[in-house]
């Protein structure tokens, strides 16, 4: 298997080749996507495949809470619940992993102590990424040192607006390698990068850096993960794989809300990026109150009654 | 031209939830005729789903509509009154139609009705002190209790009394905070569809009052078996349907109305029996402040 390096060494040479190499991906056609990401919406999933999509998004979600008013006791509770999801019905699936800032990944470490539950963090001065180089392979380090299994970075938007992408590509590689074996998400913060054309070619810069995954955002601006801009991400992640057979995961966050929206992404993945892609290894949902939509609607599933929100934990 | 040749325009009758009029999420309708059979508008059929969203607009509007203070929900009462005053032509021929009444007694019965909101108006800040209060007890403490709302409430209204029936079980419910969803008469949902209009520009919050047409049987059983319904009231449902309902809503442990004689004639004097129906009543103890043996106030 190629690696990276070989099969894009000449990409990332420069400044000019790396720009000359993002500005010739083919454009955007933004009516196109919207209206593929639309039809592909309005599959009708019911009875068991409902009940395995349910159970499958479960398992890929990243629980997350990063409030400034996070407390070590919320981020245990929210530990517990990402082993034992629903204390009700042992049968529901855990989640991927807790998302947590890096001070509380400790916390969460000891939460999760003896389970496969991954403890992931974001870091790099998030989430507006504003910080020195240094500072934010610090926060990172930190992070891994506390035990995190996955680092989410957030890319510096300024530079790459402004064109500077050898910038970029230059603080991924370094904070991958500060990451050393912790698996590393790229946050693009798609709803500020402004055009499709731009979250396509941060997509390929993500990837040229060395991301485990690519992720939509932050979760903390007006537009998150929209399903166009997570096909676009799909696309650009196997289209990855086709040319260097490197496999890259994808993460939407923020703004995924109900089971309908959620079981929306995993049609996406398997009509763009493939079956392969259906696993918590390739993709994942930030996100924190899809779950306790998911598990209602795995209750009424169960039990054939509506269930409602008495019925799951309050976070 | 002459008043012949007018085409009239024929109203789209649509679901009220949420604050808003949607149609059916399954895109359903059925014939609605008078009493005579003659067609008189097409109206959605609901579907478990509508049911289900009804109960989430209700859920949504319960904490704001419950913690509105009883003063402030008596003038929303009040204001539903002064909205149906300027309509009782129109709600007195639609009651006239679908209970094949003379024009007068439709008259006095939507009269009744605009009536009936005044009087539980009315109630909204009197209920506490007819079933709450001082408790004595021994010991140096006030003990208080008082009356608040049980939740959501799922309604079946009366299949028959299409208006003065409906709004005789929607008034006592909301007057003490609660929220509905309302199953309109399934015969004659007219009346129940345009009260929605009436409603919408009363100051009442969306979903505070949600009002679903169709199958009682088939809207019961979703509603009578959701987790997030607190309680059932089953005045229009018959006796075989309301057994089920009442089986299925036990589950929860849903506050349930079963229908009673009391039902019968909805012109009578209403009495607080549904006002205290879905009421539950928290009680505090609070020290006096005065001595006790201990020579402290605890």
């Amino acid at each position: 298997m190629p690696t990276t390096a070989n099969a894009f060494a000449d990409v990332t040479a420069s400044d000019s080749t790396l720009r000359r190499f993002l500005h010739g991906l083919p454009g955007v056609d933004p009516v196109g996507l919207e209206a593929r990401a639309a039809s592909l919406g309005t599959r009708s999933i019911k009875t068991t495949a409902k009940a395995y999509a349910i159970d499958l998004a479960i398992s890929m979600i990243d629980l997350t809470t990063l409030e400034g008013a996070d407390t070590p006791g919320k981020v245990r509770a929210l530990a517990a619940k990402a082993v034992n999801p629903d204390p009700t019905d042992r049968t529901t699936p855990r989640t991927a992993a807790v998302c947590v800032y890096p001070d509380m990944v400790a916390t969460a470490k000891a939460g999760l102590a003896g389970t496969d539950v991954k403890v992931a963090s974001v870091a790099t001065a998030f989430p507006a990424g504003r910080a020195a180089l240094d500072v934010k392979l610090a926060d990172v380090r930190d992070a891994v040192a506390a035990g995190a299994d996955e680092i989410d970075m957030v890319i510096d938007r300024g530079a790459f607006l402004a064109g500077h992408y050898l910038k970029v590509h230059e603080e991924i590689t370094a904070v991958k390698e500060a990451s050393g074996a912790a698996r590393l998400k790229v946050i693009f913060e798609t709803g500020e990068l402004s055009t499709y054309d731009n979250i396509r070619r941060a997509s390929w810069l993500g990837m040229l850096g060395g991301a485990d995954f690519i992720k939509t955002s932050t979760g903390k601006v007006a537009v998150n993960a929209t399903p166009a801009n997570t096909l676009l991400m799909l696309e650009a992640v196997r289209d990855f794989r086709a040319q260097t057979g490197i496999q890259i995961g994808v993460k939407p966050a923020g703004g995924i809300r109900s089971t309908k929206d959620a079981i929306k992404f995993l049609v996406l993945v398997n009509e763009t990026a493939g079956a392969d892609w259906l696993d918590n290894h390739w993709f994942r949902f930030g996100a924190s109150s899809l779950l306790n939509d998911l598990l209602m609607q795995r209750q009424k599933l169960a039990t054939g009654r509506y269930s409602g929100p008495d019925y799951v934990t309050v976070d | 031209m002459s008043e012949s040749s007018r085409l009239s325009v024929l109203k789209t009758y649509k679901l009220y939830v949420g604050g808003k009029f949607p149609r059916s999420e399954s895109g359903r309708v059925y014939e609605v005729t008078d009493h005579k059979g003659t067609w008189l508008a097409n109206v959605p059929l609901s579907s478990r789903k509508d049911a289900r969203d009804a109960v989430v607009a209700a859920r949504k509007a319960f904490g704001g509509w419950s913690g509105a203070t009883a003063y402030n929900r008596g003038q929303v009462l009040y204001r539903v009154a002064e909205m149906l005053e300027g309509r009782r032509n129109q709600f007195a021929h639609e009651v006239a139609h679908a209970e094949g009444l003379s024009k007068s007694a439709a008259a006095a019965q939507v009269e009744a009705a605009v009536d009936r909101w005044v009087w539980y108006a009315g109630w909204t800040d009197k209920i506490g002190q007819v079933v709450g209060g001082g408790n004595p007890v021994a010991g140096p403490f006030f003990n208080l209790s008082t009356p608040e709302p049980t939740g959501v409430v799922a309604i079946v209204a009366p299949q028959e009394s299409s208006f003065l029936g409906l709004v005789s079980v929607i008034a006592p419910v909301i007057a003490t905070g609660n929220t509905a969803v309302v199953i309109a008469s399934e015969r004659s949902p007219l009346p129940a569809l345009a009260l929605g209009e009436v409603l919408a520009t009363s100051d009442l919050p969306g979903g505070v009052v949600n009002v679903l047409s169709g199958k009682a049987a088939e809207l019961g059983a979703p509603l009578a078996a959701h987790q997030d319904v607190n309680a059932l009231d089953l005045t229009g449902a018959g006796p075989e349907l309301a057994k089920e309902l009442e089986i299925a809503a036990a589950d929860n442990l849903k506050r349930v109305l079963r229908p009673g004689p009391a039902d019968a004639d909805f012109t009578a004097d209403p009495g607080t029996h549904r006002l205290t129906a879905f009421l539950e009543t928290k009680t505090v103890w609070h020290p006096t402040g005065s001595l006790g043996a201990s020579g402290t106030a605890y």
